[in-house]
């Protein structure tokens, strides 16, 4: 019986002591009002692919529909090739930098044959170069080395433990697209690939070259923020003309430009929410992804304060894609 | 093994000494024969019928399994067939239980600004479960390790990370403990689901990623089953073998007074075999959160996460708190279940006033979490966790500023190491391995399996080999042989080092095995960070990366073994003269030889699950193929092969190194039968030094 009434006691006394703290202790939470925006928006699945720079596009869109459209924005960390499955599943409705990929457009697009579930939602602004590059004080003290003709005359210093009497090409990681192996095999270079296995692993090596002055060679592409930190020189490899990378085996020329789109499923397109005229309007320049990139992967912000931080500094351009999206800020 | 039969078998032993000294011996020349055989064939045929493709290179074989992924996935898309309907049912259903769970505890569900309970009572909660399972004292550690979580700045990745963990494990329990039971009680159950787990429990946790992306999509849904599938076996062993154990004349007493099977099984098998059977789930939370991390890769929710993004980004410090974070759920989470299998047995022992005690404070308890959950609900300050004080960013800045330093001073000179070591030690080992034809190496493997492993053991090699060369990359495989071949010579004579000091002395074993424990559990990218640094990616880097990572499992095999040799023999060997050195040399390395083979066995598992993690800095060949397989679709199939072809090159290492440390030590250590009997369950528990 006596512990029966302790225990009474002891739990009114620390709910009264708990009622009196909550009486006074601090703001209470508060559901979210309904951000002021003309339609209501809904949710927005936003993949996101694995490299900075998509990071930054997504963050910055994705911010402006989350806090000025007051949409529901999801982030998936997705592969290219998964991203675009999920057009037509629902579980993805924007890819907002996509590199090419016209067997992807030939699947899922109807205009071009496909099964309809993806819709072209315009460029990005953003110009994609993949290439050959090699460090700065490489490109400085052989100014010669940046035309592909001259490579053999260079190969030996490009020798490394991966590749016996040949020079090193190095490779980037599993999920990217090269032609890497067939250029060097059609243009007759004294090299072998060597893949570094991830984009960390080809920048961390970059790095390295710099630092310690050591010759390397290896694929890489912009838009691209490590090319703020070191600014590699890309190699001339011959012209590239339309069609000349039509058979993977025979490719001997360099890789096409990438004007970069966004991609959305028809469903979102279909939707009149206002975040689809956001992803329409957005448009913006190599040197806004880098920096909004540079925010992420150099300074360790997060993605969505980084996003901020650009917007806050970028009103004009911002008010545009707002405006598009029926919103004046 | 009580001291004194050790030390009566010591004496019988040392009559047959000498007669195992001379087989040991004869196995020694007849490997040495085949090495040399191999050698001077590959000098003559170097190059020749290597069966080398190239990277982006597919084959039949190949196009035939991507045709049966794809089959398989659009079955799974598309839902035509019931089992297929099935199981994706039970994904979708577990997926939403979880994201209700994260609702509460880590997601803001929209309009609410906030997740329903925030850390003021996640915390009241969490110790009040802990007192409940574990006593008062391991609150002490819970409650830190939260607070930790959060001015370190992961507070919602840890929670995330910790809920994905005990979600998997409860629902892994729910099928595991019932599947455990019925193995116990049926020896045709027995062998039909023991070589399952004996391949699940081989296959590097890597490969199970491929399978689960394919089916499930990468995401959550596939995170969570993929976690689920990994953590399940240890918790069926364990119980089974819990169940098992039960002391017959108990059940024969019992059965006696006429119960039934049910009231056998709920009265007297469960309660007797509780304790083994929370060993298991131990071992199955490990698992389960080792699973976790990796799953980030499939993009699954928690602290890989961050530890990746830091990998992928070259952010030492962000991946090295992270990584931080990890340790501390491990050490928290094994401390707390391992305390819940002692308090099992103190439990039914405790005095009424102790339990009355205890009931007291349990509602005090309750009551309080109660309003901290309602706090928390209601008041911003209890909800999310406070930004001050902030512990993260300092470490990190500081592990920043060392990552510099390393890249500034230090990786011009270690690069000329990785040179020369790759130069004149890697690559005539893989050129002597990958680059004779294929039937010479094969055999040369077929007969160190035989003279290693006996019978048994050709015969899985023959079975494994002949499926290797099936799958068409064989020389691929032949390339991760040789790393993993490589890595593990270092592992051994590292574990041998550190073992025999901590297996002679408590005070080493005291300050060593908190650094083991922690590099058991610390996700395997974070020490890559850093050795990318020093080494650039290639092969060299693969091989440290899976040393690193390989070391503790096998530096505590060697110290258990080592402590396990009987005083009385130590003793004896000093009044014959010995000197310390021929202490070592001649007695605990011998008596201890099953646990150096053991350690060789896990050695070369923990390694081989290092291959895809190497496929990415470098290591190229199976790692690189299988990451290639989930990273583009069209390279699903050769990927999957890749999956199969480091699991068959799993089990037959595995089958080689378990035969041979059979035979190696039946003889002279039976408790080592014992270790090998569990050493899967070993393998499993990161953080246990000792089964």
């Amino acid at each position: 019986m006596r512990v029966k009434r302790t225990q009474g006691a002891i739990a009114a006394l620390v709910t009264a002591s708990a009622l009196t703290l909550g009486a006074c202790g601090g703001d209470s939470i508060k559901n979210a009002d309904q951000p002021a925006g003309g339609k209501d928006c809904g949710e927005m699945n936003m993949a996101v692919n694995p490299w900075v720079g998509y990071e930054a596009d997504a963050h910055v869109v994705g911010y402006l529909a989350q806090t000025r459209l007051g949409c529901t924005v999801n982030y998936k960390n997705l592969d290219e090739q998964v991203s675009w499955k999920g057009f037509g599943s629902g579980s993805v409705d924007v890819v907002i930098e996509n590199w090419g990929h016209p067997e992807l457009q030939k699947k899922y697009m109807s205009d071009q044959g496909g099964d309809g579930t993806a819709v072209d939602a315009g460029l990005t602004g953003n110009d994609g170069i993949i290439g050959w590059y090699v460090p700065p004080w490489l490109a400085e003290k052989y100014p010669d080395i940046t035309d592909w003709k001259n490579l053999n005359k260079y190969a030996d210093m490009f020798k490394t433990s991966e590749s016996g009497d040949l020079g090193t090409l190095y490779d980037g990681d599993p999920g990217f697209v090269t032609n890497d192996e067939a250029l060097v095999k059609n243009l007759d270079l004294d090299f072998k690939v060597v893949y570094a296995g991830s984009e960390n692993a080809l920048i961390q090596d970059f790095r390295n070259a710099q630092q310690n002055k050591t010759p390397m060679i290896g694929y890489f592409y912009e838009p691209q923020w490590f090319l703020s930190e070191v600014p590699l020189v890309k190699v001339d490899l011959p012209k590239y003309t339309e069609g000349c990378d039509a058979d993977p085996e025979k490719v001997a020329c360099d890789y096409p430009p990438y004007p970069l789109n966004k991609v959305v499923s028809s469903s979102f397109a279909d939707s009149g929410s206002p975040a689809y005229d956001l992803v329409k309007a957005f448009k913006w320049t190599n040197d806004d992804q880098n920096l909004v990139a540079k925010y992420i992967a150099e300074d360790q912000m997060d993605p969505d304060d980084a996003a901020k931080k650009w917007i806050d500094a970028n009103p004009d351009k911002v008010d545009a894609w707002l405006k598009a999206a029926g919103v004046s800020s | 093994m009580s001291v004194a039969t050790a030390g009566a078998r010591t004496r019988v032993r040392s009559d047959d000494a000498v007669v195992a000294a001379l087989r040991a011996r004869w196995r020694l020349w007849a490997l040495l024969a085949v090495v040399v055989g191999w050698i001077v064939i590959w000098w003559f045929a170097e190059g020749k019928h290597t069966l080398e493709i190239s990277t982006s290179a597919i084959t039949d074989v190949h196009a035939r399994l991507q045709d049966l992924s794809d089959s398989v996935s659009n079955a799974f898309a598309s839902q035509s067939n019931w089992l297929v309907a099935a199981v994706n049912y039970f994904a979708d259903k577990l997926d939403l239980w979880f994201t209700r769970l994260q609702h509460l505890f880590t997601v803001a569900p929209f309009p609410r600004p906030l997740p329903q309970v925030g850390w003021l009572g996640t915390i009241a909660l969490a110790a009040l479960v802990t007192f409940a399972v574990s006593g008062w004292r391991l609150v002490l550690l819970v409650v830190p390790a939260f607070l930790l979580f959060g001015t370190l700045g992961y507070w919602t990745d840890s929670i995330d990370t910790l809920l994905i963990t005990l979600f998997c494990v409860v629902i892994a329990c729910v099928f595991g403990i019932p599947l455990g039971v019925w193995m116990a009680h049926s020896k045709v159950v027995t062998a039909i689901v023991t070589p399952v787990l004996d391949v699940m429990q081989t296959m590097p946790s890597f490969v199970y990623l491929l399978p689960a992306a394919i089916l499930f999509d990468i995401g959550p849904a596939a995170a969570i089953m993929v976690t689920l599938v990994y953590a399940v076996p240890p918790v069926v062993r364990i119980g089974a073998h819990g169940i098992r154990t039960v002391n017959p004349g108990v059940l024969e007493a019992t059965s006696s007074l006429g119960q039934s099977r049910l009231q056998r099984l709920t009265k007297v098998e469960l309660p007797l075999a509780k304790r083994t059977i929370i060993v298991g789930v131990n071992q199955t939370t490990m698992a389960a959160l080792a699973m976790a991390t990796i799953a980030a890769y499939i993009d699954g929710p928690g602290l890989g996460q961050p530890v990746l993004d830091g990998l992928q980004r070259g952010q030492l410090g962000t991946g090295f708190v992270a990584g931080t974070c990890i340790v501390i759920l491990a050490v928290m989470l094994d401390r707390v279940t391992t305390a819940a299998s002692v308090r099992a047995e103190q439990a039914r022992r405790a005095g009424d006033r102790r339990r009355r005690l205890r009931r007291l404070v349990l509602v005090i308890g309750s009551v309080g979490t109660l309003i901290a959950l309602y706090l928390s609900h209601i008041y911003v300050w209890a909800n999310e966790f406070p930004s001050r004080p902030d512990l993260g960013t300092p470490i990190s800045n500081a592990v920043d500023d060392f990552g510099t330093w390393l890249l500034t001073d230090l990786s011009g000179f270690t690069s000329s190491i990785q040179t020369g070591f790759t130069n004149h030690f890697l690559n005539p080992v893989q050129s002597v391995v990958a680059e004779s034809p294929w039937f010479v190496t094969g055999t040369a493997i077929l007969l160190i399996a035989a003279i290693v492993g006996g019978v048994r053991a050709f015969v899985a090699s023959v079975v494994c080999l002949a499926g290797i060369y099936a799958l068409d990359l064989w020389y691929n495989a032949m390339v991760t042989l040789t790393s993993v071949l490589v890595a593990t010579v270092f592992v051994v004579a590292i574990a041998v080092v550190l073992g025999v000091a901590m297996g002679r002395s408590l005070a080493v074993d005291r300050g060593l095995r908190p650094l083991l424990d922690a590099g058991q559990t610390i996700p395997p990218f974070v020490p890559l960070m850093f050795v990318l640094i020093l080494f650039s990616s290639n092969r060299f880097t693969a091989i440290i990366a899976a040393v690193i990572y390989a070391v503790p499992i096998a530096t505590k095999l060697v110290a258990d073994g080592v402590r396990g040799v009987s005083a009385e023999t130590i003793e004896a060997s000093r009044s014959t003269g010995a000197n310390r050195w021929q202490e070592i040399t001649k007695v605990q390395l011998p008596m201890a030889r099953g646990s150096v083979l053991l350690a060789t066995n896990q050695g070369l598992l923990y390694v081989l699950s290092m291959v895809v993690i190497g496929g990415m800095v470098g290591g190229g060949a199976l790692g690189f193929d299988i990451v290639k397989g989930f990273r583009q679709a069209d390279y699903a199939g050769k990927g999957l092969a890749a999956g199969i072809t480091v699991v068959l090159l799993g089990i037959m290492l595995d089958r080689i190194t378990t035969y041979g440390a059979q035979r190696a030590s039946g003889s002279s250590q039976p408790s080592s039968r014992r270790l090998t009997r569990l050493r899967f369950a070993e393998r499993l528990a990161p953080n246990r030094g000792r089964v």
